[in-house]
């Protein structure tokens, strides 16, 4: 069967194919409480709660553990060490076979797990851990990523891409710019936290459920712990409260732990974090410092860039790898960088060890270039997005990425000139300069940034997925597939395709539980790829299906294959038949034929040879463009956002109303990531960001007042991507750079636009303050200067401040 | 005095419970999904700050016959025998009999309101206060509602326009008022005119008078007892410190504790009185006052926690111990018979340590109206505009006459190991005419009155500098009126 017919509007007549605005499955079970989360579940009786002992240092030795006061705490029924795992002791994501379940004798970060004790109530559990006693012998700890290059501490080789001669390219450029940028990192903080809940089976096996969007490699880990094959293991997810990428690989741990507590005691055991528990030994997105030398005419355009990233990984290497990969892949955002040398370390330090966060280091690249554009047109007094344009990818010699993949699909130059009308961007700042001439407190500021974000795992071997779809008789189907459901509605996504397929309702499908016994050897529910992939292998285990049932109606009516249709609710066969699809379907169960398939999917052209840092690692790119509008506190760096304006691409949308949802929430989460969200470890390396109370991820109030989003009208995905729609799930968070890049106009209308306002992420109150400060101070020295030269004193009544190692800004205009 | 009783009666929806036998600190969280295996209400964070645990409880209004009042809290930090005499409502209450949705649940399904789902239970509670008290559409006051509930999915915008779309009970809905009137019926004929709680159970001891006097007694008899009101710090002892607490007393149930009056234009604040409660009259003193206020802790927290509390506690970021101070308000604190007054400042002696003898208890807070040529400021400076802990908090009462400074009382937040006057800096101004060289010789003063500290909030630079720029705040916004001064805060609102 051939490529289907594009579909611009939802079917007619057809209720929940694919374009319509479809209620997420779970909609009314959200609502009324009904929805089952692992938390939820029935506990069997005997049912044991497990809770972690954590390390008070951030590296040593242990030089004793006594364990005997938790073992004969009330309610405890066994206490875990490293002793105490059947196989291997190492939940490594990556084989990189650096990531203990439980320590054996060193430790390695404050928090980290060193036992696990299992009890009959999980207060009990809870209470006992902080019986232990533990002595160390503390080791040097790295707590920086200073300290890690200076020690070429890393958790990996370092990466080099490189186009082109950038030492030249910088000698001979215009102008040149330098600079280091620190950014933080970001807490997934989804509202479930991790939880797993292992009920013992007979032979020694284990069922588990799991808050993980890897429910495979949880399979494959916990059977490597518990030394049994895979098949000894069966991992079950139905929903998660959240993912945001902290569960791709973050739940092994706690999985393995259960499971081997239901295997020793043959009792179901539970591990369900406590929310600090969650925040201290579970990784985060990666914090970068980035030093950067940039080359470029009087245009704006850059000539050569070198770019260097230091990721701080933590102690391990999980994904950090792929994650500071694909930094470097979006370095360059939306912009040729001339001839461009990229360098990327991958800091070891003795800090939790970061992981997988929507984006997944894209956005850490993405930021960086975007304060770089900023850069270049400070210095060159134009408005930033021209600066922008000018350096977008363009034709023949400018199409082509430091990873030398051709950019064949770039929409920005449209999607530019839309959002500029519907924003009213040009007249807009224009109003901004002019009201901040006369505000001396509050400024105001105003950005665009683009998106241009790489769809497909840069690990080629993961873009692969599988379906399985049973179709029963009386013609309600069942559905599974391996992509998990953490909320982003990809169970919605792919039941659309399904009926649009078999051209039936919505309600006709059962959305079910991702399970590894179903469905085997999947991939992470990540990279933006769940719809894409998953979509499409359950689209052809369909068209299997469909293809034996019109095989069967053509030599049961004896009419020819190609005059049997389906159309919404029925099928008609040529002239002879009109039937429903439940009927075709009974018909076909009578006559022998199989109503259950298999689909599998693999993204085709992707390629990618690390060893060159070349290839096609993407199959398309995803574009979005975002202008946002703040307000920032001169006096205090308190600062807001006051409108946003989005226009994104999401090709021809599975479903408008969940892409929204996704647009929407991804920004939201990246203004907190750029704005309100710091994390912050104290001296010993403990951090102390560890609840919500401390960690501030954006309120309802955070959200803009006027926020105006669009799905561009006129995308459309040039490969052929499940009925030509986008990934949506990370993109649209980098969109929130635009806010970044507005707070940094307006701090630097403080000092007249002529300094570089230097604004590292997050954007807090502080980090506001400070840049304000200095921009003051330097123009204060500027116009002070000037002032004795031409033998005027300087009206400058600012209120000398004495805050200790920071200059204040004292309000310039105080006293005016 | 009537006897007390020992066994917790409360409505759970419209099921009567009394429940015996239960250790005192088990919280209305673990209650709900242990005991009463319903799991609706979820557990995000276990400290009152993420509002996945959002219930609803219902009290008797003693002001309206047949009247009921309704608020929000985290049930994650509520201990069960708080619930006594109240009706507990939760995400399972709200379907219909016939199995359809309530105006709140089926708007959030309608605008696409949940993702994940898991905030989505807090935040139908929220939606249904709103339709409780008639619906809302204004953005300052569904913020205000919703501050406490955080959603990592959504962005917000689609649960906005589900509070905007549920509507509410209409003030006049005979059904809603009636199904009220029996509620509060059933909830007086359940606890009748009993002498309060006394719980003894093997784990710890609970004690909850209904009068101030019975109080004073029992803290006489029992001097070391955890006093609990609103909960909001005491529940994080026992969710993260695992803390016994034992006995407890729990003042939520005095009633002449509750009061909240107005004398001679001073406002005297009860001990128990809640931070909704004493919204009004606050913001009727100063605005800012009333602001302040409005960004403590969320809606929920505001519901559960009272302003003697954030006082008796004594921490260095409670957010009106400063604003409180600037205004010259006093304390009376009461054991057994003996009452005494102090001015609030006096009862921090230093980081931990007030002045508050064992047995002691703070009775009421009496703030003084401003006199009529003082101006009051206050801002809170945190990470997040709402539902945040402060980093600094700066309040002043500054009098102004001829263009010097006739008096002024400054006192911070987040600067010392208490909330704290800044006296050195007071002693600069006062007496000064208020022009640039008072302020910069302010701002400097400043510095010798304060050595703050630095942690995950701020750093210390960070906080004495902002100290010093909310001097020039002050001294702009009580010189050049037209400037815009505030990214937050100009309109009040009350709630």
């Amino acid at each position: 069967m051939g490529e289907t017919r594009e579909i611009l509007a939802p079917t007619t007549g057809l209720n929940g194919g694919v374009r319509s605005a479809s209620k997420h499955d779970s909609g009314p079970k959200h609502v009324t409480g009904e929805a089952v989360y692992i938390d939820d579940i029935v506990e069997p009786y005997g049912t044991l709660h497990l809770a972690p002992g954590a390390a008070t240092i951030a590296h040593g030795r242990i030089t004793r553990l006594d364990l005997s006061k938790v073992r004969s705490a009330p309610g405890v029924v066994c206490v875990l060490t490293a002793d105490d795992i059947p196989g291997a002791n190492d939940v490594s994501p990556a084989h990189t076979h650096d990531e203990p379940v439980l320590p054996d004798g060193i430790v390695q970060f404050y928090g980290q797990p060193v036992f696990c004790v299992a009890a009959e109530t999980r207060e009990q559990a809870r209470a006992a851990t902080k019986l232990a006693e533990i002595e160390y012998e503390e080791l040097p700890a790295i707590l920086s990523i200073d300290d890690a290059m200076a020690q070429k501490s890393y958790v990996a080789e370092p990466h080099v891409m490189k186009r082109g001669d950038s030492a030249s390219a910088l000698a001979s450029a215009p102008h040149r710019h330098a600079a280091r940028m620190v950014i933080g990192g970001q807490d997934h903080f989804y509202l479930e936290g991790h939880i797993s809940f292992a009920i013992p089976q007979e032979d020694g096996d284990v069922f588990i459920h799991c808050s993980t969007q890897h429910p495979s490699e949880v399979q494959h880990n916990i059977a490597n712990v518990l030394g049994r094959p895979a098949n000894a293991v069966t991992v079950e997810v139905r929903r998660m409260g959240g993912g945001f990428g902290g569960k791709e690989t973050q739940s092994m741990q706690w999985a393995a732990l259960a499971a081997i507590v239901a295997v020793k005691t043959g009792r179901p055991a539970k591990m369900r974090l406590d929310r600090d528990d969650d925040m201290i030994m579970t990784g985060k997105r990666h914090d970068f410092v980035i030093d950067y030398d940039i080359g470029f005419d009087d245009d704006g355009r850059i000539c050569g860039a070198d770019i260097q990233f230091a990721a701080n990984c933590g102690f391990s290497a999980d994904l950090s790898s792929a994650i500071a990969d694909r930094a470097m892949f979006h370095t360059d955002n939306a912009y040729y960088l001339g001839d461009v040398e990229i360098r990327s370390y991958r800091c070891k330090t003795n800090l939790v060890s970061n992981t997988a966060f929507r984006g997944f280091g894209g956005p850490q690249g993405m930021v960086a270039i975007e304060r770089i554009i900023d850069e270049i047109a400070l210095t060159l007094g134009l408005d930033p997005l021209d600066v922008r344009i000018a350096n977008y990818y363009g034709g023949e010699g400018r199409n082509i990425t430091p990873y030398y993949m051709t950019v064949e699909d770039s929409v920005l130059p449209e999607l530019t000139r839309d959002l500029l009308k519907s924003s009213d961007y040009r007249a807009r700042r224009a109003e901004i300069e002019a009201f901040n001439a006369q505000s001396p407190v509050i400024k105001r500021g105003i950005a665009i940034t683009p998106v241009k974000f790489g769809i497909s795992f840069t690990t080629t071997f993961l873009n692969q997925a599988g379906a399985l779809v049973h179709v029963y008789q009386d013609g309600s189907v069942h559905l599974n597939h391996g992509g998990t459901e953490m909320g982003q509605g990809l169970f919605i996504k792919v039941a659309q395709v399904v009926a649009e397929e078999f051209q039936i309702d919505l309600d006709n499908i059962k959305i079910t539980a991702t399970n590894t016994g179903k469905v085997p050897n999947t991939s992470a529910t990540a990279a933006s790829s769940g719809a894409d992939m998953n979509g499409m292998a359950a689209r052809n285990a369909a068209r299997t299906i469909k293809e034996r049932l019109v095989a069967f109606a053509s030599n049961h009516y004896g009419v020819d294959a190609t005059a049997i249709h389906f159309l919404p609710g029925r099928v008609r066969v040529g002239d002879k038949a009109d039937i429903s699809f439940a009927e075709l379907v009974k018909m076909a169960y009578l006559g022998r034929v199989s109503l259950s398939a298999t689909g599998y999917y693999a993204t085709p052209k992707i390629h990618y040879d690390r060893e060159t840092a070349s290839g096609r690692p993407f199959y398309y790119f995803a574009y979005g463009m975002a202008c946002s509008e703040v307000m920032i506190d001169t006096l205090t760096g308190e600062n807001r956002v006051t409108r946003v304006d989005i226009l994104h691409d999401v090709g021809q949308s599975l479903n408008p109303a969940i892409d929204r949802g996704q647009v929407e929430g991804g920004f939201i989460q990246g203004m907190g990531w750029l704005t309100t969200e710091e994390l912050w470890w104290d001296d010993s390396g403990r951090i102390r960001t560890h609840a919500p109370s401390t960690y501030k991820i954006p309120a309802c109030s955070d959200r803009p007042d006027d926020f105006r989003l669009e799905l561009w009208s006129s995308g459309r995905n040039v490969e052929k991507t499940i009925h030509r729609s986008k990934a949506v799930g990370e993109p649209p968070l980098m969109l929130a750079i635009s806010v970044h890049r507005a707070i940094a106009h307006a701090v630097a209308s403080v000092a007249g636009h002529k300094i570089v306002p230097a604004l590292d992420t997050p954007a807090t109150p502080e980090a506001v303050l400070k840049a304000v400060a200095r921009l003051a101070a330097t123009s204060a020295v500027a116009v002070a200067n000037s002032a004795s030269a031409t033998g005027t004193a300087g009206n400058d009544k600012v209120p000398a401040a004495s805050g200790a190692g920071m200059v204040g800004v004292g309000a310039p205009q105080a006293g005016v | 005095m009537t006897n007390m009783r020992s066994d917790i009666r409360f409505l759970l929806g419209n099921e009567e419970r009394r429940i015996e036998n239960i250790d005192p600190q088990t919280t209305v969280l673990n209650y709900l999904r242990l005991d009463e295996h319903k799991c609706g209400t979820k557990e995000g964070c276990a400290e009152g700050d993420c509002g996945a645990c959002t219930v609803v409880l219902g009290e008797v209004d003693e002001t309206v016959p047949g009247a009921m009042r309704y608020r929000t809290v985290n049930a994650c930090i509520q201990f069960v025998p708080t619930l006594d005499g109240k009706q507990l409502l939760t995400v399972e209450h709200l379907k219909s009999a016939d199995g359809s949705l309530h105006p709140v649940q089926q708007a959030m399904v309608d605008t696409h309101g949940s993702q994940c789902g898991f905030c989505t239970p807090g935040f139908v509670m929220s939606l249904y206060k709103i339709w409780l008290d008639g619906g809302e559409d204004d953005r300052g006051a569904i913020n205000d509602a919703l501050a406490g509930n955080l959603c990592r999915c959504t962005g917000y915008g689609p649960i906005i326009e589900a509070a905007r779309a549920s509507g509410g009970a209409g003030i006049n809905d005979v059904v809603e008022q009636s199904r009220r009137k029996d509620v509060a019926d059933r909830l007086k004929g359940l606890v009748g005119e009993g002498g309060g709680l006394e719980i003894t159970h093997p784990r710890g001891r609970y004690f909850a008078p209904r009068s101030s006097d019975k109080l004073a007694q029992i803290l006489v008899t029992h001097p070391d007892a955890i006093i609990l009101a609103g909960g909001t710090d005491v529940g994080l002892w026992v969710t993260k410190h695992l803390k016994r607490l034992d006995p407890i007393v729990y003042i939520g149930d005095v009633a002449d504790l509750k009061s909240v009056e107005v004398r001679d234009g001073d406002v005297h604040i009860g001990a128990g009185a809640t931070y909704s409660d004493a919204h009004g009259a606050l913001g009727d003193i100063a605005a800012d006052l009333g602001e302040l206020v409005r960004r403590i802790g969320s809606r929920q927290i505001r519901n559960a926690g009272t302003l003697g509390g954030n006082i008796a506690n004594g921490s260095p970021i409670g957010d009106t111990p400063p604003a409180l101070i600037a205004l010259g308000a006093r304390l009376v604190l009461r054991m057994g018979d003996v009452r005494r007054e102090i001015p609030l400042e006096d009862f921090f002696i230093t980081y931990g340590k007030q002045d508050r003898a064992k047995g002691e208890f703070v009775e009421k807070i009496i703030v003084p109206k401003p006199a009529g040529s003082s101006q009051f400021r206050a801002w809170k400076i945190s990470k997040r505009f709402d539902q945040d802990i402060t980093a600094v908090l700066g309040a002043f009462a500054i009098t102004l006459e001829n263009g010097a400074v006739s008096d002024i009382r400054i006192a911070f937040g987040g600067m010392a190991g208490t909330p704290m006057r800044a006296k050195k800096c007071e002693a600069a101004i006062i007496g000064q005419p208020w022009t640039d060289e008072t302020l910069n010789t302010a701002r400097l003063a400043l510095a010798d009155d304060f050595k703050p500290m630095t942690d995950m909030r701020a750093s210390g630079e960070y906080r004495m500098l902002v100290a010093q720029n909310l001097l020039t705040k002050l001294y702009i916004e009580t010189t050049q009126p037209g400037v815009a001064t505030r990214l937050v805060g100009k309109a009040v609102s009350h709630g």
